[in-house]
C-alpha cells in the first residue's frame, strides 16, 4: 500500500427533491490518496463543501464492505464504476489517474425516483419480495437442518443466486430499466431448494406481477445487467424465472374454496 | 431512586430452567393477541427475527430502521458463521459445551442461565434457517457443513461461505417480509428512534425523526423492543457500518434503563490495518481464515524484508508458540492482546502496525481451489482494499474494535429496568460477558428474536394492565417537543467544526486510552480529553442544511453527541473495574500479559444510572453466581 495523491475534477448531478429540476455541478477532489475508497474521496469532497458553508453531496452508503447495497451511482456511465464485481464503496482511487476528470449521476430508472443528489428509492425492490419471496414457514416448525439433505450442487447455485445484494446497478445499466435479474435471483434461490418446491409457481407469478406493477421494464436479454452487477449475478437465473413464470401461467390451478369437491 | 437489579434468573437446575419458565409464562390467547401491539426498533437479526415471529404470533407489530431497506442492517455483513451445538461432526459437542465454552470465553462475566438457554435454542436456530431456504455450506452427501471459530475445540459453526450474515439476514427478513404482506407488520423505513415514550411507568412509544421529511413522528404499543445493535463507532474506525449508532438505545438510557458493563468492548484481532487520514472504516477479515491461515511475525525486530524472503527459522508463529493448544484459534481478546504486544515491542510489519497472517501452508496443503472456495469474497475483498494478492502474500491485519459486549441491562426476560422495554441482540449486555466468542452474534440475535422475545413479551402483555394510550396523550407531545427542541439546539450552534471531525477527534481518545489496553492515568485523561471534545462540539458544530429535510449532517451530530456521553460513561466503567477480564484489559492487573480478574471485589454485572444532564452516573451492581461452571483463571494453553 505505497500511498500517492491524486486530483479530481468531477461533475456531480445535483438534484434537491423529486420534484426539482436536477443538474451537473463542477467540483474538484485535490490530495486524494490512492489508497482511499471512491466514497472516502467523496467524504473529502463533501467536508471541503460543509467547511465552505455549502450542501454537501448526498449519496447513500453504510456498510462500505460492498454487502450491504446501499450504495451505487453512475460514474462515467457505469454502474458502480469502472472496476468489474466492486461497488462503489469497494472501488479505490489507485484505480484513477491524476487529473483525471469524472461524471457522477444517480441510478436513472422511472422505478427509482431521485431522493436528492445522487440518492434514488429503490423500495421496489421490498415490495417485489414482499410478493411471494420467502418461503412460508413460522418460527418453531422446523424439522431437524438435516433431515433434508440438498445435493451440494443445487445448494451452492442456490448460494450464489442468494448473494443478490439488492443495489439496482442491474436496473440503472439496463436500457430498459429492468428488474428481471433481480427478481429472477430470488425466484432461482428459493426454487432450487427443495423448501422452495411448495410455493414456486404462485411465487413466480406474484413477483413477477409485482414487478410490473412497479413499472420496471421487460427483459430483452442483452446482458447489461448481469456484465455490471457487482456480485455477478448469472444471466441464468432469469432464463429460470422465465421458465417458472410459463409454467405457472400454463399450469394455474384454480384456488379451492370451501364446498369445492363436496 | 430506588433501583433492584432482580435478573428474575428462574429456579431450578440449569437444564430445565428456560423449559419450566416456558410453560410457567403466562399466554395471552390467539383472538386477544391482535388486540396488542409492538414496536420494534432496528431490523437487523435480532429485530427482523422478532418482528417476524411476533407477527407470526398475531401481534400487531409496528417495525422500524433507519435504513432504506431491513436488508441492510449491519447484520448482513457478517462474515464467518453461526455457532451450534448440533454435534453433526461427532467431534463431542453438546448444549453443555457451548454454554461452557460461552462461559468461559466471556471470562466468567456472563449470567449463566442465559448463556444456557442461548445454547439450548442454538440448535433450533439451525434447523429455522434451513427451513426458511438459507443456503448454508453443504458437504457431497448433502448434509450441512461445519468449520472451527476461535475459543472451541469442536467444529459447530455453521456458514454460508464468508456472507453468513448476509444469508441468515435475508432469510429474516423474507420472513418479516412475509408477514408485511400479511399485514401483521408495519414497515417504517428511514426512521431514526430518537426518544422513548413513558406512560405511567411504562414503555408505551417511540419518537421517530422520519429522515428524508424530518418530521418527529410518534406511534404507539403495548411493548417496545429496541434490537439497535451495539457502539463500536465510538471509536470512530470500527468494522461497524456508518450509520451504526448508540442512540436508540442511549435516548432509552437517559429514560431510565440502566446501561450495564459498558467499557467491555470486542477488538477484532484480524482487520486490515489503517491506511491513511481519508479513513472512512475499517473491514474484518473474517476469524473462519484462521482456521487455515497462520498468524506470524518475524523473529528480527525491524524486518524489512518481504515475507517470502524470510526464512520459516526466522518467523515467531506467537500464537501457536504461546497457546499451544488453541494456536491460532485463541479466542479473539487473547488473539489480539498479543497482536499489539508484537508490534509494541516492534516485531510489527508493514508500517509497523500489522502482523501476518499467512495461508502459504493451507493452500499446498488443500490447493488454491479449495481456499477459494472456503474464503473466495473475502481474498477479493481483501486484494480490492489493499491492491495485494492473498493467494501469493501473506495478508497484513491488525486489531480493530469490532463488537461492543456491553449494552442495556436486561433481566433473564430480556426486559430492561422499564417496565415494557425489551433489548436483543447486541443492544443488550446479557449472554457474552466480557468477550464474545466468533460465530455467537448471529446465534444470540436469532435466538434473542426467534425464541425468546415471543415468549417473554407474551408473558408481560398477559400479566400487566395496559391502559388505552394514543399519541395525543401528552407524554407523547412532551417526547416530541424535547426531541424538536434538541434538533434545534443542534441546528442553532452554527460553529466552525464539522460533525466528522469531531468524531474522529473522540474516536482517537477512545482508540488510545479505552481501547485494547488501558491505564488508570490514562482513563484519567481521556474523561478530560472528552469533556473538552464535548464543549467544543457544543458550541463550534456546524451543521449545514435544513431541520424539515433530509440531512445526513443532522443525523450524524445526534449520534455523535450521545458517544460523547458513552465515551464518557465508558471511560468511567473502565476506571472502576478494578481487573482485566476477556475485551477489558487494564494493564495494573496482569499476569504474564494474561487478564488477570479480581472475582472477589469484580464478579459482577456493573449498571449505570442516568442522573441529569452533566451529572456523575450511579454505578449498581448485580452479582454474578456460577453454579456450573466452576470460576477459574482463563487458559487456552
Amino acid at each position: 500500500m505505497s500511498e500517492n495523491k491524486i486530483n479530481l475534477t468531477l461533475k456531480v448531478w445535483r438534484q434537491k427533491g423529486q420534484k426539482d429540476d436536477g443538474q451537473f455541478k463542477e467540483y474538484h477532489a485535490n490530495d486524494i490518496s490512492t489508497d482511499a475508497s471512491f466514497l472516502e474521496m467523496l467524504d473529502a469532497v463533501n467536508e471541503e463543501l460543509i467547511s465552505k458553508g455549502d450542501d454537501p453531496i448526498a449519496f447513500d452508503h453504510d456498510c462500505r464492505e460492498g454487502i450491504c447495497g446501499s450504495c451505487g451511482f453512475m460514474i462515467d456511465g457505469n454502474a458502480h464504476g469502472p472496476q468489474k464485481s466492486t461497488t462503489v464503496c469497494q472501488l479505490h482511487m489507485r484505480h484513477f489517474k491524476n487529473g483525471d476528470s469524472v461524471t457522477l449521476e444517480p441510478w436513472r430508472a422511472s422505478s427509482f425516483p431521485v431522493i436528492k443528489d445522487l440518492m434514488v428509492d429503490r423500495t421496489a425492490f421490498d415490495r417485489i419480495i414482499r410478493s411471494g419471496g420467502y418461503i412460508s414457514v413460522n418460527t418453531g416448525n422446523a424439522q431437524d437442518g438435516n433431515a433434508l439433505p440438498i445435493p451440494k450442487q443445487d445448494a451452492d447455485e442456490a448460494f450464489n443466486a442468494a448473494t443478490c445484494i439488492g443495489c439496482g446497478a442491474c436496473v440503472a445499466s439496463c436500457k430498459n430499466a429492468s428488474a428481471a435479474l433481480f427478481t429472477s435471483a430470488k425466484i432461482s434461490h428459493l426454487g432450487l431448494l427443495p423448501q422452495g418446491q411448495v410455493e414456486k409457481d404462485k411465487r413466480a407469478l406474484r413477483m413477477v406481477e409485482q414487478m410490473d406493477a412497479e413499472g420496471f421494464g421487460a427483459c430483452t436479454s442483452t446482458g447489461t445487467c448481469s456484465a455490471s452487477c457487482p456480485k455477478d449475478i448469472s444471466l441464468i437465473n432469469i432464463a429460470k424465472m422465465n421458465k417458472d413464470f410459463l409454467k405457472a401461467s400454463l399450469t394455474k390451478k384454480p384456488e379451492a374454496h370451501a364446498g369445492d369437491g363436496v | 431512586m430506588a433501583i433492584n437489579l432482580d435478573s428474575k434468573i428462574p429456579s431450578g437446575p440449569i437444564e430445565s430452567k428456560w423449559k419450566n419458565h416456558k410453560f410457567n409464562m403466562k399466554l395471552v390467547n390467539p383472538a386477544n393477541k391482535r388486540k396488542h401491539s409492538v414496536i420494534v426498533v432496528g431490523t437487523g437479526l435480532a429485530g427482523a427475527s422478532a418482528a417476524a415471529s411476533l407477527g407470526e404470533l398475531g401481534y400487531k407489530v409496528k417495525a422500524f430502521c433507519v435504513h432504506e431497506s431491513p436488508r441492510r442492517a449491519h447484520s448482513v455483513a457478517a462474515q464467518g458463521g453461526i455457532n451450534a451445538a448440533k454435534n453433526y461432526q461427532n467431534d463431542g459437542d453438546s448444549v453443555y459445551r457451548l454454554f461452557y465454552d460461552t462461559v468461559k470465553g466471556g471470562d466468567f462475566r456472563a449470567r449463566e442461565a442465559n448463556v444456557h438457554r442461548l445454547a439450548e435454542v442454538s440448535t433450533a436456530i439451525i434447523d429455522t434457517c434451513v427451513a426458511q431456504g438459507v443456503p448454508f455450506a453443504r458437504e457431497y452427501g448433502g448434509l450441512l457443513s461445519n468449520r472451527s471459530f476461535g475459543g472451541a475445540q469442536v467444529s459447530r459453526t455453521f456458514y454460508a461461505r464468508g456472507q453468513t450474515g448476509q444469508q441468515l439476514l435475508l432469510g429474516a427478513y423474507s420472513a418479516m417480509m412475509r408477514q408485511v404482506d400479511l399485514g401483521q407488520v408495519e414497515l417504517r423505513t428511514r426512521r431514526e428512534m430518537l426518544d422513548l415514550v413513558i406512560v405511567d411507568g411504562k414503555a408505551r412509544g417511540v419518537s421517530m425523526r422520519n429522515l428524508l421529511t424530518g418530521e418527529i413522528e410518534s406511534y404507539e404499543a403495548d411493548a417496545v423492543v429496541i434490537a439497535t445493535g451495539g457502539y463500536s463507532n465510538v471509536f470512530y474506525l470500527s468494522t461497524n457500518a456508518m450509520a451504526c449508532a448508540v442512540t436508540a438505545a442511549w435516548k432509552a438510557h437517559k429514560k431510565g434503563a440502566l446501561f450495564a458493563n459498558p467499557c467491555y468492548t470486542q477488538i477484532h484481532p484480524t482487520c486490515i490495518p489503517v491506511h491513511g487520514e481519508n479513513q472512512s472504516k475499517l473491514t474484518l477479515m473474517s476469524e473462519s481464515l484462521r482456521n487455515d491461515g497462520r498468524v506470524w511475525v518475524p523473529k528480527n525486530k525491524n524486518d524489512k524484508r518481504p515475507p517470502q524472503d524470510i526464512p520459516e527459522g526466522e518467523r515467531d508463529y506467537y500464537l501457536e508458540r504461546v497457546y499451544p493448544s488453541f494456536g491460532n484459534l485463541a479466542p479473539r481478546d487473547v488473539a489480539s492482546r498479543q497482536a499489539k504486544f508484537r508490534c509494541d515491542e516492534g516485531f510489527g510489519v508493514g508500517e509497523g502496525h500489522a502482523v501476518y497472517l499467512d495461508f502459504k501452508d493451507a493452500i499446498q496443503r488443500y490447493g488454491e481451489d479449495k481456499i477459494a472456495e472456503r474464503y473466495g469474497n473475502l481474498f477479493q475483498m481483501y486484494d480490492k482494499i489493499t491492491g495485494e494478492n492473498p493467494y501469493k502474500m501473506p495478508m497484513k491485519i491488525y486489531p480493530a474494535p469490532h463488537y461492543t459486549m456491553g449494552g442495556l441491562w436486561v433481566d433473564y426476560n430480556l426486559m430492561s429496568t422499564i417496565p415494557g422495554l425489551f433489548v436483543a441482540g447486541e443492544a443488550n449486555f446479557s449472554d457474552h460477558g466480557a468477550n464474545r466468542l466468533g460465530a455467537s452474534a448471529l446465534m444470540q440475535g436469532l435466538a434473542d428474536g426467534y425464541f425468546v422475545l415471543p415468549y417473554t413479551i407474551g408473558d408481560y402483555i398477559a400479566n400487566t394492565k395496559l391502559e388505552k394510550v394514543t399519541t395525543d396523550n401528552t407524554a407523547f407531545k412532551e417526547t416530541k417537543n424535547e426531541v424538536e427542541t434538541g434538533i434545534n439546539k443542534l441546528m442553532n450552534i452554527k460553529g466552525n467544526r464539522t460533525v466528522e471531525s469531531l468524531h474522529k477527534e473522540l474516536g482517537r481518545v477512545m482508540w488510545d486510552k479505552c481501547g485494547m489496553s488501558r491505564t488508570r492515568e490514562g482513563l484519567q485523561e481521556a474523561a478530560q480529553k472528552i469533556a473538552k471534545i464535548k464543549q467544543e462540539f457544543w458550541n463550534n458544530v456546524r451543521i449545514p442544511g435544513e431541520v424539515n429535510y433530509l440531512n445526513p449532517e443532522l443525523e450524524k451530530a445526534g449520534r455523535v453527541a450521545d458517544f460523547i456521553e458513552l465515551g464518557e460513561l465508558m471511560c468511567k466503567d473502565a476506571l472502576e473495574r478494578e481487573e482485566s477480564c476477556g475485551g477489558h484489559f487494564r494493564e495494573e492487573h496482569q499476569e504474564n500479559g494474561e487478564a488477570k480478574r479480581n472475582d472477589d471485589k469484580f464478579c459482577h454485572v456493573a449498571a449505570w444510572e442516568w442522573n441529569g444532564d452533566n451529572k456523575p452516573q450511579t454505578r449498581h451492581v448485580e452479582e454474578l453466581k456460577f453454579e456450573n461452571v466452576k470460576l477459574a483463571t482463563r487458559s487456552y494453553k
